[in-house]
């Protein structure tokens, strides 16, 4: 039958396809434009916006391509700016921190009437048992051992080992540290012992004395080594222990694992002054 | 000269459909003449004939109206050539088969010609089915007619010649 591969196949074909272009000529489409303009420009519309949605494409890929890596470099450098800004913002904190406690420290030191010297803590006690800490200044800037050494939150310790350029501080919290104590405000007087860990105690406190939770404890200056009236911390048990006294937790109003500087206390308090005085 | 023959068929029979065939029924012609000789060619010479019979014919025809060009040479090109095809693969030497051919020819030429008119918004025909029944029945008729003259002429000439020289002796 018909077989289009035919070379009158080609030809029927070829012929038909110029009928309906010439009637497609001379037909108006609904829109007023002949049918073959508009089926012409359609067919061309089609493939320039083939064209072009490729060439967009193309494009679009390239410019993303290209700002990928443009992207990938400028989020290295801002990457590494933003380490390079947190360094220094942790240096900032640091130094404002440093900056912070000196100016406490300062401030403690206008307050006070003593002769005092900061020094910074270089080293910590490496044994639980010995709680003591080590600063950077020694017997060449006159420190000596029995100094008082305090912080702007209170009393923190004595030298016990002074070098020549550093010393040995026994924290008030050692087994072994004591301190002359008194309640603020109701002024009764004790021993505030070490024990070792975190707590303070307070012993030999009479047992009608009037001491309550909360109460805050000062120092009494009788020990002849810490100057009188420097907190020691704060009343947080009252138990009653034996007869006649009364066995008392403080807590330390200093945070020895925070301590960055402190003042040593050269002024000699008045009993050592007097015990001094009376060994002459 | 069998394509001298082709061209002056087609406008005897375009000149006669002008002058003499003018009675429209429903929009319709009631013969197509120039129709009867494409398919009429196409069915004696092949598709090939019957296409540029159909197309030039159709063209011309068209030209001669007030619509479209292109639509009554594309019905005639299609009838042409797939006449031929049917010429060729069939037997169609008997006045039935000639009678169905030009029937169904005529058939599909009013199918395309009214459709192709109907799709472009270009005239409307309501319901041609009885026209173009009668233009198919009138163009058979005249068909297997022709094919009967056509068939009959050489031979009748040929029985004159034969006659007057017996007569002559």
């Amino acid at each position: 039958m018909l077989d289009i591969r035919q070379r009158s196949g080609y030809l029927f074909l070829g012929v038909m396809l110029g009928h309906i272009l010439l009637i497609s000529a001379q037909v108006n489409s609904r829109s007023g434009v002949p049918v073959l303009e508009a089926v012409t420009f359609g067919a061309l519309a089609e493939v320039e916006r083939s064209i072009s949605a490729g060439v967009s494409s193309v494009r679009h890929g390239w410019s993303g391509y290209a700002g990928l890596r443009q992207l990938k470099s400028q989020n290295d450098e801002l990457t590494r700016r933003l380490e390079e800004a947190q360094i220094a913002l942790q240096q900032q904190r640091a130094l404002a921190d440093r900056t912070r406690n000196l100016e406490r420290l300062l401030d403690l030191r206008d307050t006070s009437k003593l002769d005092t010297l900061a020094a910074e803590i270089i080293a910590a006690g490496a044994m639980p048992d010995f709680r003591t800490l080590t600063i950077d200044k020694g017997t060449r800037e006159g420190v000596r051992v029995d100094m008082a050494v305090i912080a702007p939150a209170g009393i923190v310790g004595r030298v016990v080992l002074p070098t020549s350029r550093a010393a040995k501080v026994q924290l008030l919290i050692d087994r072994n540290a004591a301190a002359g104590a008194l309640v603020e405000r109701s002024r009764a007087q004790g021993v505030v012992t070490g024990g070792g860990d975190n707590r303070l105690r307070m012993d030999y406190v009479s047992e009608v004395a009037d001491v309550i939770v909360g109460d805050l404890v000062v120092t009494s200056g009788i020990d002849g080594i810490y100057p009188k009236g420097y907190v020691i911390g704060q009343v947080e048990s009252v138990e009653k222990s034996g007869t006649s006294y009364k066995t008392i937790t403080i807590r330390p109003a200093v945070d020895f694992t925070s301590l960055e500087e402190v003042l040593v206390v050269l002024t000699p308090t008045p009993t050592r002054e007097l015990a001094a005085g009376g060994v002459e | 000269m069998r394509a001298i023959g082709i061209l002056v068929a087609v406008a005897a029979a375009l000149a006669f459909q002008q002058t003499i065939l003018t009675r429209y029924v429903r929009g319709t012609v009631a013969l197509d003449l120039v129709l009867v000789v494409v398919v009429y060619v196409a069915l004696t010479s092949g598709p090939v004939a019957g296409l540029w019979t159909g197309t030039f014919a159709g063209l011309i025809q068209d030209a001669m109206t007030t619509g479209v060009i292109g639509i009554g040479g594309l019905a005639k090109t299609l009838v042409g050539f797939l006449t031929g095809i049917v010429g060729t693969q069939f037997i169609v030497a008997q006045p039935v088969p000639r009678f169905c051919v030009f029937f169904g020819a005529t058939v599909l030429h009013q199918l395309v010609f009214i459709g192709l008119n109907t799709l472009l918004d270009l005239r409307h025909f309501g319901s041609p089915y009885a026209a173009v029944a009668g233009q198919a029945a009138g163009n058979a008729a005249v068909g297997v007619v022709a094919f009967q003259l056509a068939e009959l002429l050489p031979g009748a000439v040929e029985r004159r010649r034969a006659a007057k020289g017996r007569l002559r002796r």
